[in-house]
């Protein structure tokens, strides 16, 4: 059961989610989601690499050298963050202007080197591609849950539509203190939610 | 299949193999959509000037371009049917941002009226200094810079003795934004010859848009 292909993709929606339980790519989780469709964009953009470069790791595990490993995933990762990029320039210039440095900075996001390391240079090619599958959304998910909270006690609003007038919303939340208290409450609550389970 | 051994041949052939793969892929991708960017960067422009012109015909699509050494500004002249000029649509920049580069479009009538801005580009703190996109839109106090005689106003803030509120908790951001705005003008009165230039620049330029 534990490695069953059902196992390897859902373990990183709760189990294993990359944000809320192993903390990895705070740095993007928290400067980019100052609103919703700030996180989801990020999500996405993060899930696209991590699958491509899964993929290419797990294609190319037994032709790269055990001391070659990391140089060879960072510039797999890294071509695929460029590729990322120009893509979101060409069809989703408005993403590229908010998230801006964040999407180079994609490449130093811990979670796909991690699941480089970790999975795809052990694994078959349909095994990382479930992998990449799971932890993406998982991360994405919890980017977005993320930037809805922070946009809506921030400025009122959902993915851009008004609730309440912007007057009441707490400023705090948009800015980075407010990232870190919705992380913390977020955490919170998924290890109760794990300890239930 | 057994993994390769780690010897300095093996490593030394199999990155440069993944980094020729890695400038291939990303150059052909690159290749593929570069039109598409510049198309978008284009339309951004243009939506732009749109936005901040006074009513008019058509438009110079050739900016003349003013450099004062630190700053550079573009001009597009816009005409009505008559080819009379009506105002001009300013991209002005600022680098003095809370956090770095602002991009600012502004339109004025020929008399130095303000028409209106668009933020085109900036970095600004969400909920603070992101704020520019519109606070100075806002008809609040003395927030509003649309329709301001740029000539007659003091665009600045009330900090600095100006006449306009800065955005609450942003002082820095609107401070650069009206800087923006006033070289925004200055390049715009250089450019019809009713105030002296507080830009730098060579005199033909001015006469001759074409040579651009």
């Amino acid at each position: 059961m534990k490695d069953s292909n059902t196992n390897i993709f859902t373990k990183g929606l709760i189990k294993n989610n990359p944000l809320l339980v192993l903390a990895l790519g705070m740095c993007s989780a928290l400067a980019t989601t100052t609103s919703a469709i700030n996180g989801l964009g990020m999500g996405l953009a993060t899930w696209f690499v991590l699958i491509c470069s899964n993929i290419t790791v797990s294609l190319l595990k037994n032709i790269i050298p055990e001391k070659a490993k990391l140089p060879a995933h960072l510039i797999i990762i890294a071509n695929f963050v460029t590729i990322a990029e120009i893509l979101i320039q060409a069809y989703w210039p408005e993403l590229h202007d908010s998230l801006g440095i964040y999407i180079p900075l994609i490449v130093m996001n811990c979670l796909i080197l991690g699941r480089a390391e970790v999975f795809a240079s052990g694994h078959s090619v349909f095994k990382s591609t479930l992998d990449a599958l799971g932890m993406g959304l998982g991360f994405t998910l919890a980017l977005t849950l993320l930037g809805i909270i922070r946009e809506f006690l921030g400025t009122g609003k959902t993915f851009g539509n008004i609730v309440f007038p912007g007057e009441y919303g707490a400023l705090l939340f948009v800015l980075a203190p407010g990232a870190f208290i919705t992380l913390g409450f977020l955490i919170a609550g998924m290890n109760k939610l794990k300890k239930q389970s | 299949m057994k993994k390769l051994t780690s010897n300095f041949n093996n490593i030394f052939l199999v990155l440069t193999g993944i980094i020729l793969m890695a400038v291939i892929s990303s150059s052909v991708v690159y290749s593929l959509v570069k039109d598409k960017i510049q198309l978008s960067k284009e339309e951004k422009l243009q939506s732009a000037i749109r936005k901040v012109l006074p009513p008019y015909d058509h438009f110079d699509p050739k900016p003349l371009e003013m450099n004062d050494g630190v700053e550079v500004m573009k001009i597009f002249k816009a005409y009505d049917k008559q080819n009379r000029f009506v105002g001009a649509a300013v991209e002005s920049s600022s680098n003095n941002g809370y956090i770095g580069h602002i991009d600012v479009m502004v339109g004025f009538e020929r008399s130095g009226k303000i028409v209106n801005y668009v933020v085109t580009e900036q970095n600004e703190t969400p909920g603070l200094g992101a704020r520019i996109i519109d606070w100075f839109k806002t008809e609040h106090k003395s927030q509003n810079i649309i329709g301001k005689d740029a000539s007659a106003a003091n665009l600045s803030v009330r900090n600095d003795g100006g006449d306009i509120d800065a955005i609450t908790g942003a002082t820095i951001t609107s401070r650069a934004f009206l800087f923006a705005v006033r070289n925004a003008y200055f390049a715009f009165t250089s450019n019809t010859g009713q105030v002296a230039s507080a830009v730098n620049l060579k005199a033909d330029s001015i006469q001759n848009p074409t040579n651009h």
